[in-house]
């Protein structure tokens, strides 16, 4: 498979779950501000505010409001162009990368993230927005559960489909613990909190629809509602396809699958990398990352999988020598191959 | 719903001022006249969201917003008789034959020059004559292995060649589109009417591509080498490459190691053999022709001199597209194949002929003047239409650039019913066929019927408002 294709499927994947999960983690909130009281706009601001570190980028809205208001959020993350991350660009790259790949994908998966581009560039889409953002909300969710679908329902699952996983799995598993860290600033710096306020409860409820985990967790915990339990199943549950252990096993299971290395060996840092953070999400408990703190376990648990990305990226796609007129940069490549150790014998390039 | 629809001038496809309907049309009138208003209105909605949705759109270059456009598609067929398409299928094969026996003597012995067939001025100063591939044997000796031909028809209904696009020619993806979506929209009229398939032209193409491939290759990786996402045609680039089973590969992809090429790919560099190019000859290769492309293959040329990677269409054809040399077509038939042309071409004058540019100057307001190396409409004049400064500003280019214009008389093409703001009107069209030349020439039946969507409009290009329409070939003549 060409290395661009394989980039272009592993975003095209990443850009519709990140879609998904901003339009969640903004519904959520608007959700929750309705069963608040005494809401002046400083206490808004307090609960906008985590909601924009909760994306990552909170540099760039900074740099275009002085204010975390609930108006100014909401457009950024969802609307504004300038933003790339916004469910705008995120529906846009998605299907842009789409159309790079358009020979590999299947028509049905084409079409359908063509209908949500169509829907979010039209007219109409701010007309619903204006109506009901949750209905709009629905509709940026469906569409990604919708294209999920059809990727495992219509694509061959060759090589290809697995760095459609593989970016999937990534970004949700980034997005969990993205969305884990929004009440942080309610946490003990370490260890567990000990008493939870009905208003806590609240909070710590959101967090979970924010991941669709409302159901599953009241299935397994009872409807108590936790900051422990609730970050043991979002980062260690093992069936709760969101959480982080059940996300870096899937992405685990594709890089292995891409480059055919049996489990327990490596040949490369994205692989390394895997195997290292997902044995570490079997055999943590969660008081030890209470202790640890949850906001440090969760910024060095993004760290990993930012550096898995880029492992990834360099082990498949980078292209070392893009500018054909830079002829010395293509024999600097040239030495670098033969400088470097063998790889083993998977890897081994048919020069 | 074509009762109102009359003949306004000039040559109808469908109807005949004297005797009505035209025999190949009846069988659709007939079935087509059963449909009500609303059914058709539907349909032709249904049409346009089905082309919205996939995507099958073309880029507008200079549009901020990155927009895409759907080809505007109408609905009524433009049908051909089989005993015409046969006729046309002769022409176009004895004119494809003949051109690729002009590249190969212009890039060899030369001797149509030498006999003085075509004054050698106009080869040599030529813009697309590549010097640098004269005595460079191509694979099969094939140069045009796809070909568009642009074919007109003037007032009496005769077939005329109004130009051949020997280089990248696109637009069958519409063909095979189109025809799909006609299918879908009129399930029942095929069978009964009787037209030809499209489907296969993809294999064929294919077939063409592999037949080039170097020799001691037995299994050849083909791809299709696309300028990249932004390209207008790029729809087309993706819908080629998917039909026909092989990656389609941007420049970066490709990578050139002891004059063979490579594509990258995630198991490391796979050898390619075939290269179907939709790029340019100035942009495939920045160290042989534009330093700044930054689309192309660096040391592409060189793999390609080495005979280790094969190009379609080879190049240097560009020479072919030149509206000058055109012009000497039928000079080219009868030099190399001793025939009579089959299809003749439009009457043309050539700026740089002392007698032609005499004339080109006296009756400017009624000549169509093109730029000898430009497409998709642009630098073009139409006298007839057009201000009296344009024609001044043209008649300067001409006096200062003489060899880079020709101007032809205007052809007022034929008419096709065509629905347009609610009514059927009659509307210019032309036809591009696709000519294949591998192992035989083989062309698609039909073509890409284009259709200028504007009242009075002659110019039928995409970029120029221009839409589309599925081409019926029967396998009979009713």
């Amino acid at each position: 498979m060409l290395s661009r294709v394989a980039n272009s499927l592993y975003w095209m994947a990443r850009y519709i779950e990140r879609a998904e999960n901003i339009a969640r983690i903004v519904d959520v909130n608007l959700q929750l501000l309705l069963d608040m009281r005494n809401l002046d706009e400083k206490r808004l601001i307090e609960y906008w505010e985590p909601i924009v570190q909760a994306t990552g980028d909170d540099e760039a809205f900074f740099k275009a409001h002085p204010h975390a208001t609930g108006k100014a959020v909401t457009e950024f993350l969802v609307f504004q162009p300038e933003n790339p991350n916004s469910i705008f660009q995120c529906i846009c790259s998605a299907r842009e990368n789409a159309r790079m790949v358009r020979d590999q994908i299947t028509l049905e998966l084409w079409e359908e993230l063509n209908r949500v581009y169509l829907f979010i560039r039209s007219p109409h889409a701010r007309k619903v927005w204006d109506r009901s953002p949750s209905e709009f909300f629905q509709e940026i969710k469906s569409a990604s559960l919708h294209v999920i679908g059809i990727i495992n329902a219509t694509m061959v699952h060759d090589e290809g489909w697995w760095f459609v996983q593989a970016g999937q799995f990534l970004e949700r598993a980034d997005k969990t613990t993205r969305i884990l860290d929004v009440r942080h600033r309610t946490l003990p710096e370490r260890g567990a909190p000990v008493n939870v306020s009905p208003t806590d409860a609240i909070e710590w409820s959101a967090v979970l629809r924010s991941c669709s985990a409302w159901d599953a967790y009241k299935t397994i915990s009872g409807a108590d509602v936790h900051p422990r339990l609730v970050a043991e199943f979002l980062l260690l549950d093992d069936n709760f396809p969101r959480s982080v252990r059940f996300c870096v096993t899937g992405l685990n299971r594709a890089v292995r699958r891409i480059s055919g290395v049996a489990e327990g060996h490596f040949c490369n840092d994205a692989e390394k990398l895997t195997g290292r953070f997902l044995a570490e999400l079997q055999f943590s408990t969660v008081d030890e990352i209470f202790e640890i703190g949850l906001h440090k376990y969760l910024d060095d648990a993004q760290l990993k999988l930012n550096n898995i990305g880029a492992a990834l990226f360099q082990a498949y796609i980078f292209q070392p020598f893009q500018n054909p007129d830079e002829q010395h940069m293509v024999q600097q490549e040239e030495q670098q191959q033969q400088a470097r150790p063998a790889p083993p014998s998977t890897l081994v390039r048919p020069y | 719903m074509l009762k109102k629809y009359k003949v306004n001038g000039g040559f109808d496809e469908m109807l005949c001022a004297k005797t009505g309907i035209r025999d190949h049309y009846r069988k659709f009138h007939k079935t087509f006249e059963k449909m009500k208003p609303v059914e058709f209105d539907a349909k032709r909605e249904a049409v346009d969201a089905a082309f919205m949705r996939q995507g099958i759109t073309f880029n507008v270059y200079g549009d901020a917003q990155g927009a895409e456009k759907i080809f505007p598609f109408d609905l009524l067929p433009r049908i051909i008789p089989a005993t015409e398409w046969e006729f046309l299928e002769r022409g176009l094969t004895q004119r494809i034959t003949a051109l690729n026996l002009f590249l190969h003597d212009i890039y060899h012995e030369q001797k149509i020059l030498k006999d003085g067939v075509i004054p050698e001025f106009y080869v040599l100063s030529a813009r697309h004559f590549r010097r640098e591939f004269v005595n460079f044997n191509v694979p099969k000796d094939i140069y045009i292995h796809i070909c568009g031909t642009d074919l007109i028809r003037d007032k009496d209904g005769n077939y005329l060649v109004l130009e051949d696009n020997g280089r990248c020619p696109s637009g069958v993806s519409y063909v095979l589109e189109n025809r799909r979506a006609m299918k879908r929209t009129f399930p029942s009229m095929f069978e009964g009417i009787g037209v030809r398939p499209v489907e296969n032209y993809a294999q064929e193409l294919l077939k063409s591509l592999r037949y080039i491939a170097p020799a001691g290759v037995a299994d050849p990786t083909v791809v299709l080498l696309t300028p990249g996402a932004y390209n207008s045609a790029y729809f087309e680039h993706t819908y080629l490459a998917r039909q026909m089973g092989i990656e389609i590969v941007e420049g970066r992809d490709l990578f050139i190691r002891d004059s063979r090429v490579f594509m990258r790919t995630t198991k490391g560099l796979q050898p390619v053999h075939v290269i179907y190019r939709r790029i340019d000859d100035d942009f495939i290769d920045p160290t042989v022709f534009r330093r700044d492309s930054m689309l192309g293959v660096a040391g592409l040329i060189n793999a390609y001199r080495a005979g280790n990677v094969s190009l379609a269409n080879s190049i240097g054809t560009g020479i072919a597209d030149d509206k000058v040399m055109y012009y000497f077509v039928p000079r080219m038939i009868k030099y190399y194949l001793d025939q009579e042309p089959i299809l003749p071409n439009v009457p043309t004058y050539l700026a740089s002929e002392k007698e032609d540019m005499k004339y080109i100057m006296e009756h400017l307001p009624e000549l169509v003047v093109k730029a000898a190396n430009e497409s998709g409409g642009y630098g073009m004049l139409m006298g007839p239409k057009a201000s009296k400064a344009e024609i001044e500003k043209f008649r300067k280019l001409v006096i200062a650039e003489p060899r880079n214009y020709i101007a032809q008389p205007m052809i007022y093409l034929s008419q096709h019913p065509t629905f347009c703001e609610g009514k059927f009107e009659g509307r210019h069209i032309d036809l591009r066929p696709f000519i294949l030349s591998g192992e035989r020439v083989s062309i698609i039946p039909g073509g890409l019927t284009r259709v200028a969507l504007r009242k009075g409009s002659l110019v039928v290009n995409s970029s120029q408002g221009g839409g589309s329409k599925d081409t019926w070939v029967l396998y009979g003549d009713e």
